[in-house]
């Protein structure tokens, strides 16, 4: 069995956030993050936790493409960001969504978490057990971050994205796929940790907040991503001038531009939405995968190759090539 | 040597003119490059000498650079 990707949806929440509203809460000012980031705006829950958002990006995914929740055989949502540890994220949106009682789990590979969902779930179709299959990335970044910290904070915004998955005996998606992991690296960005402490210790208790080391994290992504990015499309015998459009993780558009300069392609081919949702984690890739399949950017079924490319804590990152 | 190899990266990464990059340049106040440039410029260093940097601080003129660089390679 093969697996197709059938359609897309998101949801952001409504309460848009710009530069200039933050500079009133915090020592920053829009020009500087516009040229360090290309980041103008983020939307930031007001209460809405990430199964929410997940939950209406899925009805959103379901109304586009005419499947019901019913149909659904699993959920799988990508977050570092969940609603708790239990009920997984996953389980809220299968309730949410009023699906039937299948399979649902949460999947945490960070900022590259919807490239990891989406290839265990394309496995999961191509075995045949499964007819469709909700993939969805989502996060409430707006939680974990330190407001007080104007390096981190401007950065990150909320929102939710996925596909649906459907398996066909002939019509199949996925190309290929790299994905990787390096946990030594792992504490150049860090967020939700908590510390032993139980009735023999007693530890100070962290904040949790996430930390990143800048400078490690842009090396990082720089190196990682166009390496990434060419294993993947030419291990399937294609070329970079094959490749309509790059969908990578927005992290920083100045992260864009330095990839696609290493890569020697033009900064264009790869898409961008980062200046008015900035930095949604694992929501990114999804959102603007259905941005570009809303406004007919790229249209499925029209046989054209893309790069989804994902990267950030963990380490993680990963790529998959994409027929439409 | 060494210098015309980090004059080359530099005018690359930043779109400059080879006589606007010498051994006194300040990154910030001449090139009016941010701290992300410098990031991308030490990046390609690293690769082109093979060498690890591992500090952006002091590294304000390209002579710093050159210096840091130098003495790296001399310690191979």
């Amino acid at each position: 069995m093969k697996a197709k990707i059938m359609g897309a949806g998101s949801y952001t929440p409504q309460k848009k956030v710009s530069n200039a509203m933050l500079e009133e809460i915090m020592d920053t000012n829009d020009e500087w993050i516009k040229s360090r980031t290309g980041i103008e705006n983020r939307h930031i829950s007001e209460g809405e936790d990430t199964s929410i958002l997940c939950g209406k990006a899925a009805l959103d995914i379901l109304g586009k493409t005419g499947i019901s929740a019913k149909e659904i055989d699993f959920i799988i949502v990508a977050t570092m960001t969940p609603d708790g540890s239990s009920p997984s994220t996953a389980c809220l949106v299968q309730d949410f969504i009023g699906a039937k009682p299948v399979m649902a789990f949460d999947v945490n590979a960070a900022c590259s978490g919807f490239i990891y969902a989406l290839s265990i779930a394309e496995k999961l179709i191509q075995s045949g057990a499964y007819q469709y299959g909700l993939v969805l990335g989502g996060e409430v970044m707006s939680k974990i971050i330190d407001w007080q910290d104007r390096s981190t904070a401007v950065l990150f915004g909320d929102g939710a994205g996925g596909v649906l998955l459907g398996a066909s005996e002939t019509e199949n998606s996925f190309l290929g796929e790299d994905i990787h992991s390096d946990g030594s690296r792992g504490d150049s960005l860090t967020a939700g940790k908590r510390a032993v402490s139980n009735f023999q210790l007693e530890q100070a208790t962290e904040n949790g907040f996430l930390k990143m080391e800048g400078r490690a994290i842009f090396d990082f992504a720089i190196r990682s991503v166009p390496e990434s990015i060419r294993t993947v499309v030419e291990a399937s015998n294609s070329t970079l001038e094959d490749i309509d459009c790059i969908v990578a993780h927005q992290a920083n558009y100045r992260i864009l531009k330095a990839i696609a300069k290493k890569l020697k392609i033009p900064v264009e081919k790869f898409a961008t939405n980062i200046a008015e949702y900035g930095n949604t984690s694992a929501a990114s890739i999804p959102i603007l995968l259905d941005e570009l399949l809303t406004n007919g950017d790229l249209v499925l079924g029209s046989k054209k190759k893309i790069v989804l490319t994902g990267f950030g804590g963990g380490l993680t990152w990963g790529s998959m090539l994409i027929q439409l | 040597m060494t210098f015309e190899k980090i004059q080359a990266i530099i005018v690359d990464q930043l779109d400059k003119e080879e006589s606007e990059v010498q051994l006194e340049t300040n990154f910030r106040e001449d090139l009016e490059a941010d701290s992300l440039d410098l990031f991308q410029i030490i990046n390609d260093i690293e690769d082109e000498f093979d060498i690890k940097i591992e500090s952006e601080e002091g590294l304000i003129t390209v002579q710093n650079i050159v210096t840091f660089v130098e003495a790296e390679l001399a310690k191979k």
